[in-house]
């Protein structure tokens, strides 16, 4: 602690840089995530088969990316508590009218829909990944998508049991919504914290930091979006006919 | 013009403040904002009361004294403009006017409006300077300076230190103020020689002087009355990046 | 009064080298204990205080504004001149020296003048080795601009922020030598009195801006390098707290003031817009190349919009009076004449003073771009000021106080007529005679702190020993205890009338009477006025709060009432040199076609007062102005 106090907590450039370069990760894994999870509208056997395979990776190779992720989570989320609270003392006293020219909400709030992220990412965890939630996710198993026949877990179904709850499809994607603002925010601003910015390119940073954000919003919540629709017999996309799928929409 | 005006009042530096307010009629719509405070001053005086403490100087728009936020915003609405050099045909006859003092830890209010921004100067002493003695420096074109290095170097050695960046971020962030500062001499070939060092001495005075983090919104540099680019905090980040790295690896 | 000029032997280009030869030096060991005040952290102050801190003195340095980069040197725009001949144009250091003592009108010391000018060289080296950005041409080599009339270019500048760029430079000097702990920065404190022990100044007395202490503060030597007085005029170019008071202090307490009528008045300003106006401000004079200066010529007239106002109802009056010059006439000329066309009636917009400066035949000349490429921030800041739009519709432009010549006499060791009391930059008399040249102030400012006073000073410490004087002795008391009753007169002031509306009107007697143009009658009435004004002041001022706070009423009370003192001494200054010269104009002493008419016979000196006492008349010196270089010749700009 002693050390990390020394290198870290003493300046706040380096706390910048720490933001942005566990942001870069994060910002990344984000993408892989989405692109993961698009496998679902290829259908059963993708998906299960990509989740699979995932999850028997070698194991310093998975506990590593595991580990890695989690220590960037931790760190960013730990800096950013340390900023936010020199930020508060450096400012004790608002104004009575607080305006601004430049700055707009998603900017100003990031601590606000960083909270909530780190809040969801809890909740995501016990739900899909490690299923404390709804331990009955457990149980969903079949073989379509297993690459030697043999049975595995059922991923797809779990998707779709998952989100055919209204409320947790809604909350989803409101999350996914703060994760794009958040994003939108972020994504420029960590070139800037590493001095990789400049005003003549941040025009164009910013637009793609928003346009980043709105693709990792719509790759999302596409997947909640579909359940719901199909379930309120608006669209009929995503298979559930076959007899390997256990959720019925 | 008739003003209604909201003006915080603060005996010292350790008591607490308030706002007052006040009708000002009669407004010369080409009087500056300072001078609308004079008269202010002076409607105050004539009914025996304290009147309201502010700092100003030039009133040219250059030497970075004068302060105030206005409506919310450092030096008030208008760009690239500091509050002596706001005029009062930019309000509306009926405005009400919020005026506060530039709001940081690292600024204490002295009284009313005026605050003390020697953290600035302590930023400064710590690395913001050329180490020259006088009478040993070699003749002025003995160095050529690419002409676009000193035209950068000028747009950051424009920074008037008047504090707008600091009192405009939410966070009170010197960053712009420092980078400004640190940008002008490190572009410079005469800044070389102590680039690594200034940028860790004037961050690491920033940083005790309790300013805030650099949130990167842009805040400081939209309500700069010389229109400091954000350029600068980039370089600095970088520059600072190098030279921890350097440091860290000697 | 002993005003021995102290020139140095020897042809005038060896003087300074014979001198700085011949000074004494401090030896090295014993720099550490001589503790030296400098009063003021503009140009002078703030080079000498780094540069005496940086040989190992102990330097206590002060200024009222809340940090040493505000002094007023920061507002100066146009440039820095250097007889560097970088452009092979045929500058020299001979050359400058001459352009400033033709230029001052022959009213200044050619020794002074003459190391002002070599000096000029090694200040751009040394700005230039601290980071001040200037202006470059394409190959990295520093660039040139012609300013002030000079027929070579030699001024060095930064945009047009010039002065603010050289401030900054001394200021990070400065700084580093704060760090060090060489020089203790003291900011919100102004002086109010010097205190002087057996003729010798050993001290200042102080009062904490924000706190109200009165403090005590001793040294070795005293440097002020408090700037000018422009601002006995109420309305000048100078920032709100420029004041007179601790060259005033120091004149009571001994020191001669030297020619105070020599002030400056510049000729493109943006004029007064109401009675709430409590400044004006400058415009670069480069607009006077693309602009026609006229007014109507039907007192009628004036109230129309200009575009009314036909051609042949329009009255160019500089390029009918002056023909060859045409708008490009001197300052003091230019402005004179704006004066007597207003006063005539004929002056447009608020009040009537002003006159128009008009572009539009620039503009269908060269096109509105080319116009906007060169002066688009000037055309900006007016309109910022004014409303109007100056590519539409003339500039209303009008004179306004600028710089002072006059200030605290000094010999060649700037060292005034008290021992251990130097004065630096505008606050000395010595440099610009009766007018400045363009981008001299800098100049002369620098040259003070970095190379004047470095070597200087050690003619006086090496005859004192150091250690000073007891903070606490019989010396040092008197003084806080006079300081101590005018504050607390001036705090018990229960009357009427804020000291604002004292200054206002001490500014209206100085610009009616003692202004761009001055005669006998209008000086004898002026101080009349004046001492009535103190009268008043004294009787019925009103100055809420306390001393022992943070006070501004109390502050610009205590200014404005030196301010009264000093303007009066300004009037019989001008009332008693019988000569127009420079900024000085005498309405009884000029040509038939209104030029100045200079009198050499009688007036070539310096008139140097000397304080008798409150409510007495001030004696009058003179140090004769010797001229062995340059031959007197007329100023014409036909």
């Amino acid at each position: 602690m002693s050390l990390y106090n020394r290198l870290v907590m003493q300046s706040s450039l380096i706390k910048k840089y720490i933001m942005a370069l566990t942001g870069i990760v994060l910002v990344g894994f984000v993408f892989v995530h989405m692109a993961g999870n698009l496998q679902v509208l290829l259908g059963q056997e993708a998906i299960n088969a990509y989740a699979h395979a995932l999850q028997n990776l070698p194991a310093p190779i998975l506990w590593g990316s595991r580990l890695f992720l989690l220590v960037c989570v931790v760190a960013h989320a730990v800096t950013a508590y340390q900023l936010i609270k020199e930020n508060r003392a450096a400012r004790p006293q608002s104004n009575e009218v607080e305006i601004t020219k430049r700055a707009g909400w998603s900017s100003l709030r990031m601590g606000l829909t960083g909270s909530l992220m780190l809040a969801f990412i809890v909740f995501h965890l016990l739900h899909f990944t490690i299923r404390t939630i709804y331990p009955e996710y457990n149980d969903l198993k079949t073989t379509v998508g297993s690459p030697d026949g043999s049975e595995i877990h059922d991923v797809y179904s779990m998707i779709l049991a998952g989100f055919r709850i209204d409320a947790i499809s809604v909350f989803y994607v409101f999350c996914m919504f703060l994760l794009c603002r958040h994003l939108a925010h972020g994504v420029s601003s960590m070139f800037q914290s590493l001095g990789l910015r400049s005003e003549s390119w941040r025009c164009k940073l910013d637009f793609a930091a928003s346009a980043y954000g709105w693709i990792i919003f719509i790759g999302f919540s596409i997947i909640p979006v579909l359940v719901l629709a199909q379930k309120y017999g608006l669209v009929n996309c995503l298979d559930t006919c076959g007899s390997s799928c256990s959720v019925n929409l | 013009m008739k003003l209604f005006l909201k003006v915080w009042k603060q005996d010292g530096p350790q008591t607490e403040g308030r706002f007052e307010s006040h009708v000002l009629d009669g407004v010369s719509e080409d009087s500056s904002f300072l001078e609308m405070l004079d008269q202010l001053n002076e409607q105050l005086l004539e009914e025996g009361k304290e009147p309201v403490a502010f700092d100003h100087d030039c009133r040219e728009g250059i030497c970075g004294t004068c302060s105030l936020n206005i409506n919310g915003f450092a030096h008030g609405p208008e760009n690239s403009t500091t509050t002596c050099q706001l005029h009062m045909r930019k309000f509306e006859d009926g405005d009400t006017i919020t005026i506060e003092p530039f709001r940081a830890k690292a600024f204490p209010v002295i009284r009313d409006l005026v605050v003390d921004r020697s953290a600035f100067d302590k930023i400064i002493q710590a690395g913001g300077y050329i180490t020259v003695r006088t009478g040993s420096a070699p003749d002025g074109n003995a160095l050529p300076v690419p002409k676009e290095d000193a035209d950068l170097a000028m747009d950051a050695a424009q920074c008037i230190g008047c504090g707008a960046c600091v009192a405009s971020c939410k966070n009170a962030s010197a960053m712009l103020f420092t980078s400004a500062k640190a940008g002008h001499l490190n572009m410079l070939p005469q800044g070389q020689a102590e680039k690594d060092s200034r940028v860790l001495n004037m961050v690491a005075a920033m940083d005790e002087a309790g300013f805030g983090n650099c949130r990167n919104y842009g805040e400081c540099s939209a309500a700069c009355p010389k229109d400091i680019s954000l350029d600068y905090i980039a370089k600095l980040n970088r520059d600072y990046a190098k030279a921890k790295i350097k440091k860290v690896f000697s | 009064m002993n005003l021995d000029s102290k020139i140095p032997e020897g042809p005038l280009s060896d003087k300074w080298e014979n001198h700085r030869f011949s000074s004494k030096l401090v030896n090295p060991a014993n720099k550490r204990k001589f503790k030296i005040i400098v009063v003021g952290s503009g140009l002078a102050g703030g080079s000498a205080a780094a540069t005496l801190g940086e040989l190992g003195y102990n330097v206590d340095c002060f200024c009222y504004q809340d940090t040493p980069r505000r002094a007023h040197s920061i507002a100066a725009q146009g440039g820095i001149n250097g007889a560097k001949n970088y452009q092979n144009d045929g500058d020299s250091v001979h050359r400058l020296f001459y352009d400033t003592i033709k230029g001052g009108d022959f009213r200044s010391r050619e020794a002074n003048v003459h190391r002002l000018a070599q000096n000029s060289v090694n200040i751009i080296d040394q700005c230039v080795a601290q980071g001040v950005p200037f202006a470059r041409e394409y190959g990295g080599l520093l660039a040139n601009r012609s300013f002030g009339g000079a027929q070579v270019s030699r001024t060095f500048y930064a945009r047009g922020q010039t002065g603010q760029q050289l401030l900054l430079g001394a200021y990070s000097s400065l700084s580093r030598q704060i760090a060090s702990g060489q020089v203790k920065m003291h900011v919100r404190q102004e002086m109010l009195d010097l205190i002087v022990v057996d003729g010798h100044a050993k001290g200042i007395i102080t009062r904490n801006l924000s706190t109200g202490e009165l403090k005590v503060w001793t040294a070795d030597a005293v440097l002020l390098c408090t700037g000018g007085y422009g601002n006995v005029y109420y309305k000048s170019t100078n920032a709100i707290g420029c004041n007179v008071t601790a060259n005033f202090r120091a004149y009571r307490r001994g020191a001669g003031f030297a020619n105070p009528c020599f002030t400056q008045i510049h000729p493109t300003c943006i004029p007064v817009s109401g009675d709430h106006q409590s400044k004006l401000t400058l415009m670069s004079e480069s607009l006077r190349n693309d602009g026609r200066v006229w007014v109507p010529k039907n007192v009628e007239d004036c109230g129309k919009a200009p575009s009314e106002i036909p051609e042949d109802a329009r009255d160019y009056y500089l390029e009918r009076k002056y023909p060859s010059f045409g708008n490009l006439a001197p300052r003091d000329i230019s402005s004179r004449s704006a004066k007597e066309a207003c006063d005539e009636g004929r002056g447009v917009g608020p009040g009537g003073r002003g006159v128009y400066l008009d572009f539009e035949d620039s503009i269908n000349r060269l096109g509105e771009n080319v116009i906007r490429e060169r002066y688009g921030n000037l055309f900006e800041m007016y309109e910022r000021i004014t409303g109007e739009n100056a590519y539409q519709r003339p500039m209303r432009i009008y004179p306004a106080i600028h710089y002072t010549m006059g200030g605290l006499w000094v010999d060649y060791n700037l060292m005034s007529t008290i021992p251990g009391c130097f004065v630096l930059g505008e606050a000395n008399f010595s440099d610009h005679g009766a007018n400045r040249l363009g981008a001299s102030a800098l100049m002369q400012g620098l040259s003070d702190g970095y190379f004047v006073i470095p070597y200087t000073i050690g003619n006086y410490l090496t005859t004192i020993s150091p250690g000073g004087i007891d903070p606490d002795g019989e010396a040092a008391r008197q003084t806080m205890e006079s300081v101590k009753e005018r504050v607390s007169q001036l705090v018990s002031a229960k009357g009427k009338r804020s000291s604002r509306s004292y200054h206002k009107e001490l500014g209206q007697i100085m610009w009616d009477y003692a202004g761009m143009a001055r005669n006998e009658p209008g000086l004898k009435k002026a101080i009349g006025q004046i001492q009535d004004l103190r009268d008043d002041f004294n009787k019925n001022l009103l100055v809420t709060g306390t001393g022992e706070e943070y006070n501004m009423e109390l502050e610009r009370s205590g200014r404005v009432r030196d301010f009264i003192d000093f303007g009066e001494l300004l009037c019989r200054d001008a009332l008693d040199r019988n000569e127009s010269c420079g900024g000085h104009f005498r309405e009884e002493f000029q040509t038939e076609d209104g030029e100045a008419t200079r009198n050499d016979e009688d007036f070539a000196h310096a008139a140097v007062w000397e304080y008798k006492g409150e409510g007495e008349i001030p004696a009058r010196h003179e140090e004769d102005l010797k001229f062995e270089e340059v031959k007197l010749a007329v100023r014409s700009y036909k």
